[in-house]
């Protein structure tokens, strides 16, 4: 009876310390999951992307003849070589390094291998060393996206010719090429200074990192100072009433609204009513002040609220008054918390697409930005824009403007995480 | 003109100051006493003088001075009895005329002259405006500077006008609230009142591109284009299925995180999975465009399904691990701060962990976890780039995931991307589903935060 008894609760045991085991192993499962999608995520993007930041360029040969020879160059300024039309010529030339090829639609195929700016392209080299021109050159100008892409692998080469982007002759060409070395790889600069374009090989994120930069300025300077003013008067100076109560919940309830209202805010009111300029970085700055001035608020009175009240009391004690007290003591030693709290908000803006697709930021612009009332776009924008383009080649643009995005933000928290640490103060 | 204006005015602010701070200084050495506050509160007592009433009147000559311009140049057309919309569309083109864009008409007798008028006006106004808003802000400078004595406290003058202004810094969240209502409410009830609440309500038709026809004759049209359940039901189907993913791994994360993990398991994974939260949703979208959807594309054809390549399977999943950190920081919040005498009492009765944890800690915390899963809820519902990247843009009245299904925030996007035509019921039904979004989001971080403050403050 006594074994028997030992033995059901024996079992018992087994049974409960098995679902213990289990219950544990799910919590390790679950927190591995969340693990690998982090995994996921990074290595996903960063192997589409990685590959944008270099490109594809081809040596060609130019020969100059009677009517466009070196000795010309010397004597034109900059802006007069860029004026002439050297269209033709170029083509002839690009022709002229592939001399078995006569048949006019084959030319044209040849053509398409290139860059559709090779005339350009030309143009600057010669301008760059217009003075030591020799009656031949040698120079590497970009490809074509589609060759950029095959290049560098992206493009598989086995799909029938019908659906490839590039045809079989062309591939014949560019083996050829590659055969005789002329095909090579370079840091893709172009890439970082170019503002936004049809052409694949042309469309860089320039344009869309100074409209970035320049509404993030906006939203530094709108945010930070009032929210911080905001956060001293709530937390060292109101009484507690009903009004402050309600300025309380306002706060946290902005905080929580999804962040497509405040693009429809900014539509409804200040493009709408006060006919601020549309696409503008001033509007996007303002629509996303707007949705970082609450975290702003709550971080700065967190840091403010961990003051010791010894603090004030030392400073009151002395004479200072309250105004005093609370500006030359407790704001000082809330500072690092505060700065912390705003440069979250600001990481959270900069990523924040939804709202700038409703003021009008999405418009493809190709002149980069020189000022916050100039038509722009910003960094998530453009990866949005790029995602919507059809061509395969705009799929890496898109994760090496999210690669450009993501070490943004892990640099933006950094800088946080190290002001905090450093800052400050455990009391 | 406006630059120039703000460096004079910083300036004019800085010799105010030094105005006041030598006044202050001669007092004392006049009087040989020491006046009532330290010499720099005097210098920034002007120096408020100077620039405050300066800042307000050119905000106010900011505001009213296009339209007294407008008014100006136009006044001659207003007499001839010409149409109203017509005054507007003249003034566009001799705006545009002036800042060097050609048009048809730019060299018309009258455009150019108004461009001449114009110009004048404009000229007149700026230098008018900084002569009086000089010559005002001097008075004020003036009264201030003379008031200065022995007895004079300037520092309770100035700290009162910093409570002022900090004062002021706190209003503007009413602001932005009362800007958000105003602004979805306004056009809101002029789309109600073209189309029917009740039919936007509970209509099961969306389809606003064909609302362009605006006769009487095509009233019953667009009565039927402005159904907005479908919309619900794909932003409830695209939300549910985030829970899905996110209540159990996040829910589990918390446990395993304040109740197993040792503090440097803890202190390495915490952080990580915070990152996910981190992430800017455009990432997420196209995370689910290029990987999860054709993913979930190839399953379900090698296991004979139709999926569609947008769908909301794809874009639920990838938005439910958007959220695993938020429903796993809030619950590890709340599992963490049930108390633990509550642990020692279950533990003394012999009971394992993962019982305690089942039998004791859950049922105690859980008005906090369900606080926060409203709040993962109300992310979910308001959440833009990953719905409008992966999930559709057509509506859709189904339940199935793999069929393509749109939702409110994707439809707001879809109409008001690009250009939009003012005053049409397609844009302001916009604006009514921002109002629906905002109540809906309102309503559930109201009962979310209510539950999970009473819940904390039950322990405390």
């Amino acid at each position: 009876m006594n074994s028997n008894s030992l033995k059901i609760s024996n079992e018992n045991l087994k049974r409960r310390l098995n679902a213990e085991r289990r219950f544990k192993f799910y919590g390790v499962i679950a927190i591995s999951l969340a693990l690998i999608f982090v995994l996921i995520l990074f290595t996903n993007i960063i192997s589409k992307g990685y590959s944008a930041f270099y490109r594809t360029l081809i040596e060609i040969k130019i020969e100059f003849n009677d009517k466009v020879q070196p000795e010309m160059f010397k004597q034109m300024s900059d802006t007069e070589i860029n004026k002439l039309d050297l269209y033709s010529f170029s083509k002839k030339n690009i022709y002229s390094n592939f001399p078995d090829i006569e048949k006019k639609s084959d030319k044209k195929k040849i053509i398409k291998l290139f860059s559709i700016e090779f005339e350009e392209e030309i143009k600057t080299y010669i301008n760059k060393n217009k003075n030591n021109l020799g009656n031949t050159i040698n120079l590497y100008i970009s490809a074509s996206d589609d060759i950029d892409q095959i290049h560098k692998g992206n493009y598989s080469r086995d799909i029938p010719e019908e659906r490839r982007r590039v045809s079989n002759f062309q591939l014949s060409i560019y083996d050829e090429l590659v055969g005789q070395n002329k095909v090579k790889f370079e840091f893709n600069l172009p890439f970082f200074s170019r503002g936004d374009s049809r052409e694949a090989e042309l469309a860089g994120l320039g344009g869309s990192l100074i409209g970035s930069f320049f509404t993030m300025i906006i939203v530094l300077l709108l945010s930070f100072p009032f929210g911080l003013f905001g956060a001293i008067y709530l937390e060292e100076f109101s009484k507690r009433n009903r009004f402050t109560d309600f300025i309380e919940i306002n706060i946290n309830n902005l905080a929580a609204v999804p962040s497509i209202v405040f693009g429809l805010l900014g539509l409804g009111i200040l493009l709408n009513t006060f006919e601020l300029p549309r696409s503008t970085a001033l509007v996007g700055g303002i629509t996303l002040s707007l949705m970082t001035l609450p975290t702003i608020i709550i971080a700065t009175r967190a840091s403010l609220r961990s003051v010791p009240p010894s603090i004030r009391e030392g400073a009151l004690a002395v004479g200072a008054s309250k105004v005093q007290t609370v500006m030359h003591h407790v704001v000082p030693l809330a500072l690092p918390g505060s700065i912390t709290g705003t440069i979250i908000g600001i990481a959270r803006a900069l990523g924040e697409t939804a709202p700038l697709l409703l003021i009008g930021m999405v418009a493809f612009i190709v002149d980069v930005p020189s000022s916050p009332l100039d038509p722009s776009t910003s960094l998530p924008v453009q990866a949005y824009l790029w995602n919507d383009s059809a061509e395969r080649a705009y799929e890496e643009k898109t994760s090496a403007a999210i690669i450009i995005l993501l070490s943004f933000l892990i640099l933006f928290n950094l800088i946080a995480v190290f002001i905090r640490r450093k800052f400050e103060t455990k009391w | 003109m406006g630059l120039i204006t703000f460096f004079l005015l910083v300036l004019f602010a800085i010799t105010s100051f030094y105005l006041g701070y030598f006044r202050s200084n001669r007092v004392r050495v006049i009087e040989k006493q020491r006046p009532f506050s330290l010499d720099k509160y005097y210098g920034y007592y002007l120096a408020i003088w100077s620039v405050v009433p300066a800042v307000i009147i050119l905000f106010a000559i900011l505001i009213f001075d296009g339209f007294i311009v407008k008014n100006y140049v136009l006044s001659e057309f207003y007499s001839q009895g010409i149409d109203q919309s017509e005054i507007s569309l003249l003034f566009t083109q001799i705006e545009n005329t002036r800042n060097g864009i050609k048009l048809f008409n730019s060299e018309d007798e009258i455009i150019v002259n108004a461009v001449n008028k114009l110009n004048y006006i404009e000229g007149i106004f700026d230098i008018t405006s900084i002569i009086t808003v000089f010559s005002v802000s001097s008075l004020f400078l003036l009264y201030g500077y003379r008031k200065i004595n022995l007895n004079f406290d300037a520092r309770l003058i100035v700290e009162k006008f910093i409570l002022i202004g900090f004062f002021l810094c706190s209003l503007i969240a009413i602001l932005v609230t009362v800007g958000i209502i105003f602004s979805l409410l306004y056009e809101t009830v002029r789309f109600f009142s073209q189309v029917p609440i009740l039919d936007f309500l509970f209509g099961t038709n969306w389809s606003p591109q064909r609302a362009f026809v605006r006769d009487a004759a095509d009233a019953a049209d667009i009565e039927n284009a402005f159904g907005a359940v479908p919309l619900f039901s794909g932003t409830f189907l695209i939300a549910f299925i985030a829970m899905c993913v996110s209540i159990p791994v996040g829910l589990l994360t918390a446990i395993y995180m304040s109740e197993y993990a040792k503090s440097s398991v803890r202190n390495t994974a915490k952080p990580i999975i915070e990152i996910l939260a981190g992430i800017p949703t455009v990432v997420y979208g196209f995370f689910a465009v290029i990987t999860i959807a054709p993913f979930i594309r190839s399953l379900g054809g090698s296991i004979g399904l139709d999926v569609s390549s947008e769908s909301a399977l794809a874009a639920g999943l990838v938005m439910g691990i958007m959220i695993i950190p938020f429903v796993s920081s809030l619950s590890d919040d709340v599992i963490s701060s049930v108390p633990q005498s509550l642990r020692e009492g279950s533990y003394a009765m012999g009971a394992t962990k993962s019982e305690t944890i089942k039998k004791v800690i859950i049922p105690a915390a859980l008005p906090g976890i369900i606080g926060s899963f409203l709040l993962a809820v109300s992310r979910a519902i308001g959440e833009t780039m990953i719905v409008v990247m992966a999930a559709g843009l057509v509506a859709n009245l189904t339940a199935n995931p793999l069929e393509a299904s749109t939702t409110i925030t994707t439809q707001i996007v879809v109409i008001l991307i690009g250009d939009q035509e003012f005053d049409s019921p397609k844009t302001m039904s916009a604006f009514a589903l921002g109002l629906t979004l905002f109540v809906m989001t309102l309503i559930l971080n109201f009962i979310a935060l209510r539950v999970v403050k009473k819940y904390t403050e039950k322990y405390e």
